[in-house]
């Protein structure tokens, strides 16, 4: 079942396009069939994945180098599943609301399924190959939705980063993956679950471990990679709820709690990802306090929350651990369903400013009040899920040592701004006075409605039904993330402890960053106005850089310049032939002196006199003659050395590339003398002697050994016995070389066509500068023909 | 007899080559042509090389009798022969046309698909 149900996505992705053209818009309500039968299905899994199972499954699939594909459900995979297929299904309907009438709309579904599908076999996948393929569809399939409105530059931009640098990272985890089964031997994650020791004690441990955050970091937006994330808000809104905030961006922190048992509990896990997370946490925060756009501030604060799931992961205490699941949880729905709010308020009022948007409460009172449910789990205000996640995580992080007060003091911090800022999101917009907005401003239908309404519902609802839901969710994941079973049992009801002073104290921060957000945002401004350069503006120069490098090597190498190419063409093969001969010491011996007949040495002499006559030519006529001179002289070495047939056509093939040429020449008023300067001819010689030199050695060489006969006795034994032909030569080409010759008349039929195609175009100047149109190439290809007529009689 | 026409095949590359690095089209031509040779005397070389004995099987008998040719280069070369003249052929009526419409038979200034100052890239997105 498992196994069709990560097909089920793509199927439905396949049918989209025409389902829309039917339906229009109401597709989606048949289309989110396939996201919500998927829930119903692994909702299947939650009584066995809660007992503690492990459900794993595959097929051979190369099997000779052991590798399956193979799948494996765990209380992490199927939590992750769950929020996939869940909020996948509300997306789908959101998207028929959002983009109700979008000419491209049949097309977008299909993205977004597709990029369910592939987000879904990654959480799924126990194979490296498996988790690696699916991990580059969802940076492609992110790669097509955040260019959905491809006809904005600003799109194709954002768009074409997310790909580079998601695109890198996943190739540092392929490094990574292969790395991580060169040491184990194994390449399946729930077999390298049990056997982390052989990981972390290897000698590679440490450039695996950079290698896979590597993949991690850059799709998860952790500082200093972060800069894709708020650039892909160009995407449409349904894409930012789902793949930038809900699941895709959560992929790496999926692979790093997926390798916490295998890689935690570490010097280098335990520094690293608290350092950096913690980081990325404060610098979303603080990034979100500048932006006035709704959806923006949403992103950094996505980039925050990211940041501090990476923070927990790596903290090494359990309770940090079930807080970042928990967190994960509930971020997850209140992020999806404020980035639905947002897009609703942009869809409604036209604009998604919240300087320029306020007092849409009357107008708009379920999204309000959805934003409000969101807006308090966000903050982390009882009794929603948010709440607990942050009780769990201060009850994570509270210790008395210094590095423990750090980073308690930085989720404080990042809480609060991040409370300011879900605030903002959820009350601007809808509290103050109306604003004439653009255009007239009402509730949006119920495929708007429904998904912002059910993820905010669904962060009470969770929180009030702690226990079960704990029973059947949190606990499994968290147990699959630490390794060993792990129970979670926090509830709504506040326990007086260090954890709910530390909340207060957060709730009591953001209330202060709420109040004073226009002034904090103004010095923000200014700061990153004064500091000029970020990541973002880098991308911009190494892609530039990168189109000016090529343009300039494109520029060297391919500078319109024949001689330079053939030059370079020439150099080339003289190395190749000479440097493995240098190498292996296979130069031939010295050769004897040749006894030659007087006429053989006469007719060597006159092709190199030939020879000698072409290159010094001083008129036209010298050049095409001299060219005769040493055909000719090659047909009578062909007579002398026992191949009649050779010499026949030779003779033929040279009279009329003379006489054609001579035609030719005659109209074009060309001069065949050599314009070089004398160094340029000296350089030139040089390499032409150097060529002639290694194809003299190379021959010398290979005349040394001794020739496979085999098949020269084949020709020789059954010429006549089979082929009934006594010229073994004309037995070979028609008979036991046929199609091959067959090949050849078509070769020249193809070059007569061209020839013909090239003379009847007429010219585009004029063509009274010439006397009349050339005759000679159709004789050209009629005489080639004649010569095959020529060598199919001699038979 | 082997030593000499290996030599004499070096002759031909070299002549060849040093043509072909011309600028002039015409030079470029001959240099084509006689390449032509040099590899089809490549070949011929290769099969080893027999005086006056060609590859034909006498009327009374039913093999070859005594020393003959190497039939198998000669067949090869003889394919060769006249693809490389149809080469010839179309070449020489390919610079025929390129110096109607471009006017010049210096490849240098022959610049339709690479011109001299071709723009930079587009830097945009």
């Amino acid at each position: 079942m498992t196994f069709y149900a990560l097909f089920v996505p793509f199927i439905a992705a396949l049918f989209a396009p025409a389902l829309t053209r039917v339906f229009k818009h109401n597709a989606a309500w048949i289309l989110a069939l396939a996201p919500a039968g998927l829930f119903v299905h692994y909702l299947g899994y939650v009584e066995g994945v809660s007992q503690g199972e492990r459900f794993t499954g595959g097929y051979p699939w190369i099997p000779s180098f052991n590798v399956n594909f193979s799948w494996l459900v765990d209380g992490l995979s199927l939590t992750f599943a769950l929020l996939i297929t869940g909020i996948g299904t509300l997306i789908v309907l959101y998207s028929g609301g959002y983009l109700k009438g979008h000419r491209h709309q049949g097309r977008f579904f299909s993205f977004i399924l597709m990029f369910m599908g592939s987000m879904q076999g990654l959480v799924l996948s126990d194979s490296f190959l498996m988790l690696f393929v699916f991990w580059e569809l969802t940076s492609i399939t992110s790669f097509l939705l955040i260019g959905f409105n491809h006809a904005a530059e600003r799109s194709r931009r954002a768009a074409l980063q997310a790909l580079v640098v998601t695109g890198l990272g996943g190739l540092s985890l392929l490094a990574g993956l292969l790395l991580i089964r060169n040491i184990t031997g194994l390449s399946e994650l729930s077999l390298l679950l049990s056997s982390g020791d052989l990981l972390r004690d290897s000698p590679f441990f440490i450039a695996a471990f950079v290698l896979v955050l590597g993949g991690a970091f850059t799709k998860s937006a952790q500082f200093p990679f972060h800069f894709w994330l708020p650039n892909a808000m160009e995407a449409p809104t349904p894409v930012s709820a789902y793949l930038h905030s809900a699941t895709m961006v959560k992929a790496g922190v999926y692979l790093l709690m997926r390798l916490n048992p295998v890689m935690g509990d570490t010097v280098a896990w335990e520094t690293v990802l608290p350092v950096f997370g913690g980081a990325t946490l404060i610098a979303g925060t603080l990034l979100a306090m500048r932006q006035t756009d709704l959806k923006l501030m949403l992103a950094y604060t996505t980039m925050a929350s990211l940041g501090l799931l990476v923070m927990l992961t790596g903290f090494g205490t359990e309770k940090a651990i079930e807080g970042a699941v928990l967190y994960l949880i509930s971020h997850s729905m209140f992020k999806g369903g404020l980035f639905m709010v947002a897009g609703n308020v942009d869809h409604e009022s036209g604009t998604r400013d919240i300087s320029k948007v306020s007092g849409l409460r009357r107008a708009m009172p379920i999204t309000f009040a959805a934003a409000l449910l969101a807006a308090f789990s966000m903050g982390g205000l009882p009794p929603f899920f948010g709440f607990l996640a942050k009780e769990e995580i201060y009850a994570g992080l509270a210790f008395g040592d210094t590095w423990s007060v750090v980073f308690t003091i930085v989720a404080i911090v990042g809480n609060g701004l991040m409370f300011a800022i879900g605030f903002a999101v959820a009350l601007k917009p809808f509290l103050g006075r109306k604003v004439v907005a653009p255009k007239d401003v009402h509730e949006g239908p119920v495929l708007l409605v429904a998904g912002p309404a059910v993820l905010a519902l669904g962060g009470l609802v969770s929180a009030l039904f702690s226990g079960a839901f704990h029973d059947w969710f949190s606990s499994p994941m968290a147990s699959a993330v630490t390794g060993h079973a792990a129970e979670v049992t926090i509830t709504v009801v506040p326990h007086v402890g260090l954890p709910l002073y530390l909340s207060l104290a957060t709730i009591a921060l953001g209330i202060a960053s709420y109040v004073a957000i226009a002034p904090v945002r103004t010095a923000m401004a200014s700061l990153l106005t004064g500091f000029g350069w970020g990541p973002d503006r880098g991308f911009d120069q190494v892609i530039a850089g990168i189109v000016r490098l090529s343009g300039a090597v494109t520029r060297f190498i391919q500078n319109g310049r024949l001689e330079a190419y053939i030059t370079v063409t020439f150099v080339l093969m003289v190395l190749a032939i000479l440097v493995p001969m240098g190498i292996a010491g296979e130069w031939p011996s010295m050769p004897a002196f040749p006894h030659l007949f007087f006429y053989e040495w006469a007719v060597i002499l006159i092709a190199a006199i030939g020879l000698f006559a072409v290159i010094m030519a001083k008129d036209r006529l010298t050049a095409i003659v001299s060219l005769g001179v040493q055909g000719f002289a090659v047909a009578v070495l062909f007579m002398l050395m026992g191949a009649p047939d050779l010499s026949f056509t030779q003779f033929m093939v040279e009279t009329l590339s003379v006489v054609i040429l001579a035609l030719a020449m005659t109209r074009l008023r060309l001069s065949p003398q050599d314009h070089r300067a004398p160094v340029q001819r000296v350089f030139d010689g040089a390499i032409a002697l150097a060529a002639g030199g290694a194809f003299t050695l190379l021959l010398l060489r290979v005349l040394e050994v001794d020739l496979d006969m085999s098949l020269t006795e084949f020709f020789n034994t059954y010429s006549l016995q089979v082929a009934h032909g006594r010229n073994i030569v004309n037995v070979i080409l028609v008979d036991f070389r046929g199609i091959d010759t067959f090949g050849e008349i078509a070769v020249v039929m193809v070059s007569g066509l061209a020839i013909l195609a090239l003379i009847r175009v007429l010219p585009k100047r004029s063509r009274s500068a010439l006397t009349e149109p050339p005759a000679p190439p159709p004789e050209a290809a009629r005489t080639a023909e004649a010569i095959h007529a020529e060598v199919r009689e001699a038979n | 007899m082997e030593t000499a026409i290996t030599i004499l095949t070096g002759l031909f590359f070299a002549t060849s080559i040093y043509l072909m690095l011309s600028r002039h089209i015409i030079r470029i031509l001959l240099g084509v042509a006689i390449l032509g040779n040099a590899v089809n005397l490549t070949i011929f070389t290769n099969g080893r090389i027999t005086r006056e004995a060609p590859p034909i099987i006498p009327d009374h008998a039913a093999v070859p009798e005594g020393v003959i040719a190497n039939p198998l280069p000669q067949a090869l070369v003889l394919t060769a022969i006249v693809i490389s003249f149809s080469f010839f052929a179309f070449l020489l009526v390919l610079v025929f046309r390129s110096y109607q419409e471009i006017g010049t038979d210096d490849t240098d200034e022959m610049r339709e698909a690479e011109p001299r100052d071709e723009p930079a890239p587009p830097l945009g997105y």
